[in-house]
């Protein structure tokens, strides 16, 4: 089965974050005076071929820990859905 | 120019930039510095290793993420566990930390400013194989050259560091908001160092400053007693 996987990557608790504070600041600037707690992170998507969904959630997870985050500083949460059918 | 003392592993990735300086202030201290090829799994007949600064596989993802899985990092592997003298500088202290010989990570600056300057430096420790002979207390005159440099780790392994001795160089005026003023750290052994300040583009009193050389001489002479 072919599942669409959505890693996203962000800084762990308690490390700084300035591109998320310089932006923070920047908002006010622009008159979005209401946001606060800015993070930037990343987010990786990808494609993924697995016999089921736990299998491909358990897959994008041991890719996390190996290689999309450090686990030193950040933290990533797994979304995993069947793909779309193809045209 | 001195005697050959021994011959040290420059390492390129693809992206490396600093690996002809080194040489270059390797042969300064004495040192044959030779390139190895990040493709190769095998380092060669080498006393010490550096690792020089750069942008290795184009930082994507992040810093060292993806250098850590070239052919070459499992002879360095093996190299470092066998007390082998390995020094990451910059980009290469990055892909250290990535590689688990290091502990930490290396963050984006304090106020994403990209620093390119000389900054004062004191020596922390004496145990390792960059600082051996220097006092504790020495200051140094060194460049820095980077936008990721900021040293993280949790406050545990920070005091670990610390009380052991592996805090090896510090920033006096910290100019990226790393934990501690931290600017280089040592693996247990000591025998594994990454540093963000760049000894060898402070190997010349025609570069500014020749403070990079102590450190320099301190590695080769580690190598050269290692082999």
């Amino acid at each position: 089965m072919r599942f669409q996987v959505v890693v996203e990557v962000r800084g762990r608790a308690g490390i700084a974050d300035p591109e998320g504070q310089t932006i923070e600041r920047a908002l006010p600037a622009l008159g979005f005076s209401g946001a606060s707690s800015v993070h930037v992170g990343k987010v990786v998507r990808f494609d993924l071929e697995a016999s089921g969904q736990s299998a491909a959630e358990q897959e994008a997870r041991e890719m996390c820990d190996r290689l999309l985050a450090n686990p030193v500083i950040e933290e990533a949460d797994v979304t995993v859905r069947p793909a779309e059918p193809g045209p | 120019m001195q005697p050959v003392s021994a011959t040290v592993g420059v390492v390129c990735f693809p992206g490396t930039n600093c690996e002809h300086d080194v040489v270059r202030a390797l042969a300064a201290v004495g040192a044959r510095g030779r390139l190895v090829w990040h493709g190769d799994d095998d380092l060669g007949d080498v006393a010490g290793v550096v690792l020089p600064g750069g942008f290795a596989h184009g930082d994507y993802l992040r810093p060292g993420a993806i250098a850590r899985f070239s052919p070459v990092m499992g002879a360095l592997q093996r190299f470092a566990l066998d007390g082998g003298p390995v020094l990451g500088i910059c980009n290469g202290f990055q892909v250290l930390t990535e590689a688990g010989l290091l502990p930490g990570a290396l963050r984006r600056n304090t106020g994403l400013r990209f620093v390119c300057t000389t900054v004062p430096c004191v020596v922390a420790s004496s145990a390792s194989v960059l600082t051996g002979p220097l006092a504790a207390g020495t200051r140094l005159a060194l460049p820095v050259n980077h936008g990721e440099g900021s040293f993280t780790c949790d406050e545990a392994t920070l005091r670990r560091l610390e009380d052991r001795g592996q805090v090896v160089l510090r920033y006096e005026d910290n100019p990226n908001g790393s934990v501690g003023d931290v600017a280089g750290i040592a693996n247990a052994a000591g025998n594994v160092v990454g540093i963000m300040p760049h000894p060898e583009r402070a190997s010349s009193d025609l570069l500014g400053s020749s403070d990079g050389i102590g450190l320099l001489e301190a590695f080769v002479a580690a190598a050269t007693a290692s082999s």
